[in-house]
């Protein structure tokens, strides 16, 4: 794969408000700074961040804004006058002794692109502060390694590192009901309302990332693989961790894609218990019962376990008529969208406070969070793909090219250069967007039918071929060329013999 | 991937059958199987039993079974379509189920039986794959990143030749034969008339039946299978190409699927005052009446009808017209003087 050399580059303000500034700032307010740092990933590619940083105090507005009860509403109020494009950050230094941010907590993530930070200590606490914040909110060094993991050596990445949901244009989206049990409950979801209230938002707003596309089904008589335990001291049935690996493939077989689109098929299934078998509790590692009651599969999906209540009269004719709370089960359903495609808010310091992203399923950094890890993945994909295909054509050098292949392929060169300039400049939707463009220009380009290399015969197969046609015919040719190429040079010289 | 067509290679369909078998049983589901079958044993009008493929002999194991999803079939089977489902280069119209749509995190079982030779595979007795083919098209698909770990197994003559080229990393391959030596088939069922299995495919089998999705048997246990004692040729297999140690290496994770599986421990709070969209269709279902068809065929009077009396009709003017016909030639022959004895 060639060489990738990604510069990344964040725009950030900090803004000072009264009484936060530190004592040791080198230059007075307002000032721009730069800091880079390098993130190697082998030995040929390696990412360069550059947090381009303006330092400034609050404007009068800012001020009012910040004069909020709550870290939340003040949050809200300083959303219309910060800059909002994508991939910019804003750092709001509070004086120490706010009451804006609760005890013990030091920094306050909003749900859009800024953070409150209580000022303190000197100007390398500081520092030091906001690199955590700015780490937490656009990317690491770990997020940008996972995104190029197939170019890291085996072994440097934790085994759990591969497991984000790859960089794809569309995604499929399944939610599954599985009955086991028609006779004893009649279940009924609303899945067309769940879907629009609660999935919708989330899905538009991360429609800036790929095309979402869902689905939805009811398998009746569906089993899991295994067979819960019975545990006497809590009455109930229990799966354990280390069974949960086999339950998906069983099921899996059952569960069906779209023929026609290519992309990845995301699955949530909804189990309802066997009445048999109810109620059934997730265990984890450690025995304790999971409160999701719910697991997912890097890659796949999730599952989670619905338990209906044992009705109340044990007369109660079946079937029993379950109405799903469509709103807790899309709770868990959406965290583990999150999960899967990796933002996951459990890595986060004890002093840091993270807003809840309510309905919309998640914060506008997270989003560029996303954005980064996908772009760089991106860049890095197109060029092992065209690097690939040069060889490939290197090797076999009388493959044809079509021309709306080698199109392709210029097309794609042109966009993969624009992402990585976009990005050098700051603009990470454009960036993106370039990106996103390289990618199916290139992936047209190497998956072109016509590049069989079987199509195109090696020098020693033609020879194969050719030879036992050719040569005994040219047996007697040759030789009878020889034999008149010897007449007339006897020819000519018998004039000079003759005189 | 089954590469003999005719009656008499019934062994490698036998072969490939039960090798799918094993694979379904331990957990991967047919999404996930590319299955190519050159030939249609269970259907062919030679097979006295039809719709079943054993493996072994008086008929104990029916490995064609209720569900095999065959993706290529018949002619389909061929060289350029295997590389074009392993390189992806597959044209847009093909449907899901023909096509290999793996990630850089999926391990690929790749089982081949057929008639080989020293560096090819011969695919429907007119045809041929050869190693340098194979191995630049594994190439090809570790550019892509299609694979994370890859576990070639071939049972042909002179199997050991076909994994000799291959230079990609992540690739263990096992074979039945060295080069020079030929597989030889297992036993011959005296009601099919044909050899069932090869040696070496029939024990694999046997070692498969006994693995199950949580068993920790590793790769060092295959390759012991089938001795030359039992197999008459010498299995080989090739495992410098691949990074991890074969001791560690589970069977399950080729031909079985254990997947990672992590705990759901967040919830995302949603404020559930949401208004929904007011729903299309009305809720009260409309009562109807129940539908009735018409008596489009009246089978039972038509059955029992007796035949209809057939009204008289005069003769036609076709009739008619020939009879004058003939009786105009047969004055004008002989002449008109009989008119008189006529009338």
């Amino acid at each position: 794969a060639g060489p990738v050399q990604v510069q990344l580059v964040v725009p950030m303000a900090v803004v000072f408000a009264p009484g936060s500034v530190p004592g040791d700032l080198p230059r007075p307010l307002p000032f721009r700074d730069v800091q880079e740092m390098e993130i190697s990933v082998n030995l040929r590619t390696s990412v360069t961040s550059r947090y381009e940083m303006r330092y400034r105090s609050t404007t009068a507005q800012e001020e009012a804004a910040l004069a909020a009860a709550t870290a939340r509403e003040a949050d809200a109020a300083l959303y219309p006058l910060q800059d909002t494009t994508l991939g910019s950050l804003t750092m709001y230094m509070v004086p120490e002794t706010s009451s804006l941010l609760p005890q013990g907590i030091n920094v306050y993530v909003g749900k859009h692109r800024s953070a409150l930070v209580r000022a303190g200590g000197g100007l390398a606490a500081l520092q030091a502060r906001l690199r955590e914040v700015t780490q937490l909110m656009s990317f690491t060094a770990t997020s940008i390694a996972a995104a190029l993991s197939d170019r890291v050596p085996d072994g440097q990445l934790g085994p759990d590192a591969r497991r984000n949901l790859k960089s794809s244009l569309g995604y499929e989206i399944t939610f599954s009901l599985l009955n086991p049990d028609p006779k004893s409950h009649t279940v009924d979801w609303d899945i067309e309302g769940a879907v629009n209230r609660f999935v919708k938002p989330v899905l538009d707003k991360l429609s800036l990332v790929a095309n979402f596309s869902v689905d939805s089904q009811i398998l009746y008589y569906a089993v899991l693989g295994v067979t819960p335990r019975y545990d006497k001291e809590s009455s109930s049935f229990l799966l354990s961790a280390h069974s949960l690996p086999h339950v998906i493939n069983p099921v899996e077989a059952r569960l069906g894609s779209s023929a026609a689109s290519l992309y990845p098929v995301l699955n949530f299934l909804l189990y309802v218990p066997e009445r048999s078998h109810s109620p059934l509790y997730i265990q984890d590692k450690d025995g304790a019962p999971v409160s999701t009651n719910a697991f997912h599969s890097p890659r796949w999906g999730g599952i989670m376990v619905y338990n209906v209540e044992a009705p109340a009269s044990p007369q109660t004719s079946l079937p029993l008529h379950v109405d799903v709370d469509m709103a807790r089960v899309m709770e868990v359903f959406l965290a583990q969208l999150r999960l899967l495609f990796g933002l996951s808010r459990e890595e986060v310091p004890p002093e840091f406070l993270l807003e809840s992203p309510g309905n919309e399923g998640l914060a506008d950094w997270e989003l560029d969070h996303l954005l980064w890890a996908h772009t760089v993945e991106n860049i890095a994909t197109v060029s092992t793909t065209l690097t690939s295909l040069a060889q490939l054509l290197d090797k076999i050098g009388n493959i044809v090219i079509k021309d709306d292949v080698a199109s392709e392929v210029y097309r794609a060169v042109a966009s993969v250069q624009s992402a990585v300039t976009e990005l050098s400049l700051g603009h990470l939707l454009a960036a993106f967007q370039a990106s996103k463009e390289a990618v199916t220009c290139s992936e047209r380009a190497f998956f072109d039918p016509s590049l069989l290399h079987l199509l195109y015969f090696p020098d020693d197969q033609k020879f194969a071929i050719y030879i036992p046609l050719f040569l005994p015919m040219a047996v007697p040719i040759l030789l009878s060329l020889a034999k008149i190429v010897r007449e007339t040079r006897l020819r000519k010289k018998e004039p000079t013999k003759m005189d | 991937v089954c590469t003999s067509r005719f009656w008499f290679n019934y062994r490698h369909v036998a072969n490939t059958l039960s090798v799918y078998r094993s694979v379904k049983r331990l957990g991967i589901p047919d999404s996930h199987i590319v299955l190519m079958l050159a030939d249609d044993m269970a259907c062919n009008p030679r097979n006295p039993k039809p719709a079943t493929v054993f493996s072994h002999k008086n008929m104990e194991l029916n490995v064609y079974g209720d569900d095999v999803e065959v993706d290529y079939r018949s002619y389909e089977v061929t060289v350029e379509n295997f590389l074009r489902v392993l390189t992806g280069r597959i044209p847009p119209s093909t449907p899901r189920s023909k096509r290999l749509l793996s990630d850089d995190r999926s391990n690929i079982l790749i089982y081949m039986t057929g008639h080989g030779g020293n560096g090819f595979l011969k695919f429907q007795d007119s045809e041929e794959i050869t190693n340098v083919e194979l191995a630049d098209a594994f190439e090809q698909m570790w550019q892509k990143r299609r694979y994370n770990e890859l576990l070639f197994i071939i049972d042909t003559c002179q199997g050991a030749s076909m994994y000799e080229r291959f230079y990609s990393p992540n690739i263990m391959a096992l074979a039945s034969s060295q080069v020079g030596e030929d597989s030889l088939s297992h036993q011959p069922d005296l009601g099919i008339g044909v050899h069932l299995m090869d040696r070496y495919t029939f024990y694999v089998l046997e070692f498969l039946e006994e693995i199950h999705p949580a068993s920790q048997t590793n790769m060092n246990d295959l390759f012991q299978v089938c001795p030359k004692s039992l197999c008459v040729s010498t299995p080989g297999h090739r495992t410098d190409l691949f990074q991890r140690d074969p001791q560690n290496v589970l069977i399950t994770d080729f031909f079985g699927s254990v997947r990672k599986v992590e705990i759901t421990a967040e919830t995302l709070s949603l404020d559930q005052d949401v208004p929904g969209l007011e729903s299309k269709f009305p809720e009260e279902e409309l009562a109807t009446e129940p539908l009735k068809y018409a008596e489009q065929l009246p089978v039972a009077q038509i059955i029992h009808q007796k035949p209809k009396q057939k009204d008289w009709h005069p003769p036609g003017g076709f009739i008619l017209g020939l009879w004058a016909l003939i009786i105009m030639v047969f004055f004008k022959t002989y002449g008109i003087k009989h008119m008189k004895h006529v009338f």
